[in-house]
């Protein structure tokens, strides 16, 4: 009795869902790598308000790691069973995917919306573009170039928040007299590359920066500033914990949350860190772009892209989630969450904080922006500076010279 | 009249067997002969046989610290690793075959670690050797103020970290390889040694380990399959930090075909990998012939 009832109820429910789902309906499979607690809140923006479209659905396909999501989302095209969305970092990182026709054109949407007049700085769209195609939507603009201090911390080792980090390394011994670990850095081989292009810029400039990165110029690579830049990362090993090894940048950005690190140079997301824990900026922690005293500001960030289906209703889904990305709503609210900065200036940024205050103002003069290194280095290149500065980091004998060296032969060699 | 209903039942075994040759030759032979010639090619994401690269991937491969800091490390870890688990597995199985008490329990417990998958074990390690929340931060919580064991936190010590973890995780295995062996030795064996007055551990040594050949050959060629492919627990442990200090070949040719994105590259490496292994393989096939054409001549 009690079987043939339950078989009734099955196939009643069964049937109630079949002829109840509008006909259009698809399932957008979004991969991404934001699981830190700031990350995730504002994930959920686009899942809540993409669900909340209607009919079609978001289902959350988060990998840890960018290197794991990223190789995930690979494999996967190439395997035939491709992803709705995926998410990418702004850059070369996909352009292998443009050329082999793997991805979904997204150029009739971008100008029916006009996504070339409201999207700035126009080198994050053109990281999407290809033969006057667009193949993915910028979601956001990170840049790397934050201290993120711990104000009480600072206060309680007498020590005044530090301009810039020649600045912090005159201060740093008087910070572990205290008894607190003057440098945070996690294990990650990104962090420390991160980092290192954070000093190079603050001592390059703009010019030679993007001689470096863009032009690949060895006279750069192997000039005396470089070389002070590989001096100074080492200078912060020293105040840097034994633990460094195999963190996470989060845990390590929980260091100073906690008081108990006094800086860590980390990109804009570490903001929603801050913002997750309850933190006040100014008054808990302070951001100093730079650091430095004429800061810049990198315009990296996040894409997503749409390998090509079969199905047109997940065409049509892809398209929809594509504009919903860029909306000045969706924009807002997600980038506040995020703590990146929003693609287009025309959003409400009344909730805004002082750190990303500080972001939007260097963003709007275009002396003080410059491209992201991403922009213009393959992932193998980038993945052999990440491997050159994290064992710079890690391993004290190998020699700045030898770094040095190391590092113009990668620039020599980079296509 | 035998000789072709042998060539009938002959040409039953071949039927029966093709689709296994078929995946074998389709699999393994054309998946290795593709991976081989890829890595002469540039190709970065998909495959590009247009471009011929000469050897330039593998005069990368050879100057690029991170593969050349992987090869190191797989002869130390490799080393290690089987001679510690072969050591220690002998010697667990020696004393469960003394029957000790609980012998049932102690196996158990001594095995389980190999039920676990790598990756909770290299994360239970990273824990435990962690400096601020392992074994040394509960030391000198305890009172020992200048105890110190943190082998991951520095790059000249991490690999040992992970040679501690893959023999925790490996030795039982070998123990429970070991110990079927030793129970299948003669028990007359043993009483005529006992007759004879040897000492226990001579026995074991001089007369039971001989006959262990192959069980310690099965334990031997397992350990040596799973170092060359180390790669899950490099990543749940060290994710091949601090640095570059603890990368592997399989974790450098799996990073380069997929997240770096540089295909050839990674085929280059693999290719290498694949050299070592055909080097043991041919060693076997040579060992064999000679042994077969021994047995012949023996008849003959």
């Amino acid at each position: 009795m009690a079987g043939r009832g339950f078989r009734k109820l099955l196939t009643t429910t069964a049937a109630a869902a079949l002829f109840s789902a509008p006909a259009m309906a698809a399932d957008i499979e979004v991969i991404h790598w934001w699981t830190s607690g700031g990350e995730q809140a504002a994930v959920s923006v686009f899942a809540d308000e993409f669900d909340a479209l209607g009919g079609d659905s978001w289902i959350d396909g988060a990998i840890a790691t960018g290197d794991a999501a990223r190789s995930a989302t690979l494999q996967r095209i190439l395997g035939g069973d491709p992803p709705g969305a995926a998410q990418f970092n702004t850059g070369r990182q996909y352009e292998e995917l443009i050329e082999g026709g793997l991805l979904l054109d997204l150029t009739e949407l971008a100008e029916s919306e006009g996504w070339r007049d409201f999207i700035r700085p126009s080198t994050i769209l053109d990281a999407c573009e290809r033969d006057g195609r667009i193949y993915c939507v910028p979601v956001n603009i990170h840049s790397w170039q934050w201290g993120w201090a711990s104000i009480p911390v600072f206060e309680q080792s007498g020590v005044d928040l530090p301009k810039n980090i020649d600045e912090f390394l005159a201060a740093a011994p008087q910070i572990q007299e205290a008894g607190f670990i003057p440098f945070a850095m996690g294990g990650q081989s990104w962090q420390h590359s991160g980092a290192f292009a954070v000093l190079m810029l603050n001592t390059l400039g703009r010019d030679k920066y993007e001689q470096l990165y863009r032009d690949k110029s060895v006279d750069v690579a192997s000039s005396a500033e470089v070389r002070k830049v590989f001096e100074s990362f080492r200078a912060l090993k020293q105040f840097s914990d034994e633990g460094s090894a195999n963190r996470t940048w989060n845990d390590t950005t929980n260091l100073v949350i906690t008081d108990q690190a006094a800086l860590q140079i980390m990109g804009d997301w570490a903001r929603g860190e801050f913002a997750a824990a309850g933190e006040e900026a100014g008054v808990d922690y302070a951001c100093i772009a730079g650091p430095s005293e004429s800061p810049y500001l990198t315009t990296g960030g996040d894409v997503f892209l749409f390998p090509k289906q079969d199905d047109p209703d997940v065409e049509q889904a892809q398209l929809k989630l594509a504009s919903m990305m860029v909306n000045p709503r969706v924009q807002a609210l997600f980038n506040n969450a995020k703590g990146s900065l929003p693609v287009r200036d025309d959003v409400d940024l009344s909730l805004a904080d002082s750190c990303m205050q500080a972001g939007l103002e260097l963003l709007a003069n275009p002396d003080t922006v410059v491209g992201d290194p991403n922009l213009w280095l393959t992932a193998d290149t980038d993945g052999q500076i990440r491997d050159l500065f994290a064992e710079f980091w890690a391993n004290e004998g190998l020699s700045v010279d030898d770094a040095q060296a190391q590092f113009a032969s990668i620039i020599e060699a980079a296509e | 009249m035998t000789s072709s209903r042998k060539r009938f039942a002959n040409l039953n075994a071949v039927i029966g067997a093709s689709p296994m040759i078929a995946v074998a030759v389709g699999l393994y032979i054309f998946g290795i002969a593709y991976s081989i010639a890829l890595s002469f090619t540039n190709s970065r994401l998909l495959p590009k046989f247009d471009s011929f690269a000469g050897l330039a991937n593998y005069e990368r491969l050879w100057s690029t610290p991170s593969w050349l800091v992987s090869v190191h490390n797989i002869w130390l870890f490799g080393l290690l690793v089987i001679g510690l688990n072969m050591a220690l597995g002998f010697l667990m199985a020696t004393f469960m075959d003394r029957r000790v008490r609980q012998e049932d329990t102690f196996r158990t417990i001594i095995l389980y670690p190999y039920a676990m998958s790598l990756i909770v074990t290299g994360l239970v390690w990273q824990w435990m050797m962690d400096p601020g929340l392992g074994i040394q931060e509960s030391l000198r919580n305890w009172g020992f103020e200048g105890a110190a064991f943190a082998p991951l936190a520095s790059p000249d010590t991490a690999i040992f970290g992970v040679v501690i973890a893959g023999v925790w995780q490996g030795s039982g295995v070998t123990m429970a390889i070991l110990l079927a062996g030793l129970r299948g030795v003669d028990e007359d064996i043993w009483k005529a040694a006992r007759v004879d007055g040897i000492p226990i551990w001579r026995t074991y040594v001089f007369i039971a380990l001989p006959m262990l050949r192959g069980a310690l050959a099965t334990a031997f060629v397992l350990q040596a399959v799973g170092v060359v492919r180390i790669y899950d627990l490099i990543i749940a442990i060290t994710g091949g930090g601090p640095g570059i200090a603890t990368e592997m070949p399989a974790k450098f040719v799996i990073d380069h075909i997929t997240s770096r994105i540089n295909v050839s590259l990674g085929m280059a490496g693999a290719t290498m990998m694949l050299i070592p292994i055909l080097v043991l393989v041919a060693i076997n096939w040579y060992v064999d012939w000679r042994r077969k054409r021994a047995a012949l001549q023996a008849i003959g």
